[in-house]
């Protein structure tokens, strides 16, 4: 349970963790807050020869309305994200999110950029940058790049970010109007990794029409995943004239990399992504309605 | 693989030594410091045993490089009693309500209770629970620990 050697590096800018990445090449890994990473190390999951401690660089810690969106950097803390007012106002679908994450201790050391460069599919900040659209910024000593969520799980802990990119920010859409956001989940206990889950956004008209609707589901193939079927099933109809459990069966009906493990098979993994979705679609649209 | 020079004080004390990247801030306190009141129990961050402060933070030790907490102040377990023994509120709490049974997952409880009553004084039921979540007790003593917080929040009123 003790990691092999490797080298430690800690730049003062950000770009200087960009010439590094360049200099140390494929033997080199980012280290955030280690959540993920220091447990892949210490089992010998993952070896590597060099570390590059992003910990210190300010200019990746902050949460703040840039353009009409939020940017959120991708050194911030989940206890952070847990605790801002901000947060809570402006993507509630992230505050959501947060208690779901491992542990007050986790969260105190966990990242968003660390979640979401890490790209596990059963977790929670993934769903959620995929389900708004958001968007992640990157930076490389070819210079910046913004790279869409839709773009970025490219499969099994794998992003598209380059060998020599480093994820410095998140930028997640503001929604106004009448919305509400609900994740649900099931673990084996609370704070583990979820068996499947579903983070939802619904916004409505005056009429209690479905104008805008987000649906992700996490847990239930080799990287987060949209209900693209289940949105478009939603889009224009009242909320009164959507059945929950409907558009659950919906959402999963065109799964083909179910994963199956010692909690549960593909199948059973499957009906529980529907009810998540389901329960979801209820307290987001609810609250959209009294909003 | 090069040493690297860290300077961590810990319960008020500097402590400064020069380090193995890959050694864990858990492995710093008991191998370096010689405080082995922090325990390691998974050593892959599930049972909360080597929970400390770091900078008031309530963290998980066997996921943080010694490297990572230089120019930090640390707490442990043997930083939480006053200096002349007294127990804390917490610690005291935790012996009369019979929190402890084998005493292993104990400091890293000591810890996380101090940080939760700290940030939260009157915490819920559901929030005591929410709270001791990351901490687990082999010996399933939950419910003196439980009695224990509640104990500890009226104590520090």
């Amino acid at each position: 349970m003790k990691p092999a050697p490797f080298e430690y590096h800690r730049p003062a800018t950000v770009g200087e963790a960009a010439e590094m990445l360049v200099a140390l090449g494929d033997d080199a890994k980012v280290l955030a807050g280690g959540q993920s990473l220091v447990p892949l190390l210490s089992m010998r999951l993952a070896v590597v020869s060099h570390l590059i401690d992003i910990g210190r660089l300010d200019d990746l810690t902050g949460i703040e309305r840039r353009d009409g969106a939020l940017w959120v950097g991708a050194g911030t803390t989940e206890a952070a994200v847990g605790s801002s007012a901000e947060v809570a106002s402006a993507v509630p679908l992230l505050a959501a999110a947060t208690p779901f994450i491992g542990h007050l201790q986790i969260r105190n050391r966990g990242t968003v950029g660390g979640s979401i460069a890490h790209a596990d599919p059963a977790a929670e900040y993934p769903a959620v940058a995929l389900a708004l659209d958001a968007e992640m910024e990157a930076v490389s000593h070819r210079g910046p790049r913004i790279i869409p969520a839709a773009d970025f799980f490219t499969g099994l802990w794998s992003t598209a970010l380059d060998q020599d990119e480093l994820l410095v920010g998140i930028r997640l859409p503001v929604w106004t109007g009448r919305s509400g956001f609900a994740v649900r989940e099931i673990a084996r206990r609370h704070g583990d990794f979820a068996i499947a889950g579903a983070a939802v956004g619904v916004e409505l008209d005056a009429d209690d029409r479905v104008r805008r609707s987000a649906i992700a589901l996490f847990g239930l193939g080799s990287t987060p995943l949209r209900a693209t079927a289940a949105e478009l099933e939603a889009r224009g109809r009242t909320v009164a004239e959507i059945s929950a459990d409907e558009l659950g069966r919906l959402a999963v009906t065109d799964l083909d990399s179910v994963p199956s493990d010692m909690h549960g098979p593909a199948t059973y993994r499957t009906r529980v992504g529907a009810a998540m979705v389901a329960r979801a679609w209820t307290a987001a649209s609810n609250e959209a309605g009294n909003g | 693989m090069g040493e690297v020079p860290v300077q961590v004080t810990v319960n008020g004390r500097i402590m400064t030594r020069t380090v193995e990247p890959r050694l864990t801030l858990a492995d710093f306190l008991r191998e370096r410091c010689q405080l082995t009141g922090t325990h390691l129990g998974c050593e892959h961050g599930a049972c909360g045993a080597c929970t400390v402060l770091v900078d008031g933070a309530a963290v998980r030790s066997c996921l943080m490089f010694a490297v990572q907490a230089d120019g930090t102040e640390v707490t442990t377990v043997e930083g939480i009693a006053a200096p002349d023994g007294e127990l804390s509120p917490v610690q005291s709490a935790l012996r009369s309500c019979h929190g402890l049974q084998c005493g292993f997952c104990t400091p890293g409880f000591v810890i996380t209770i101090t940080a939760l009553l700290r940030d939260n004084p009157d915490p819920s039921e559901e929030e005591i629970r929410d709270g001791l979540s990351g901490n687990l007790c082999r010996c399933t003593g939950y419910q003196g620990i439980l009695q224990a917080v509640r104990q500890a929040a009226e104590l520090l009123k």
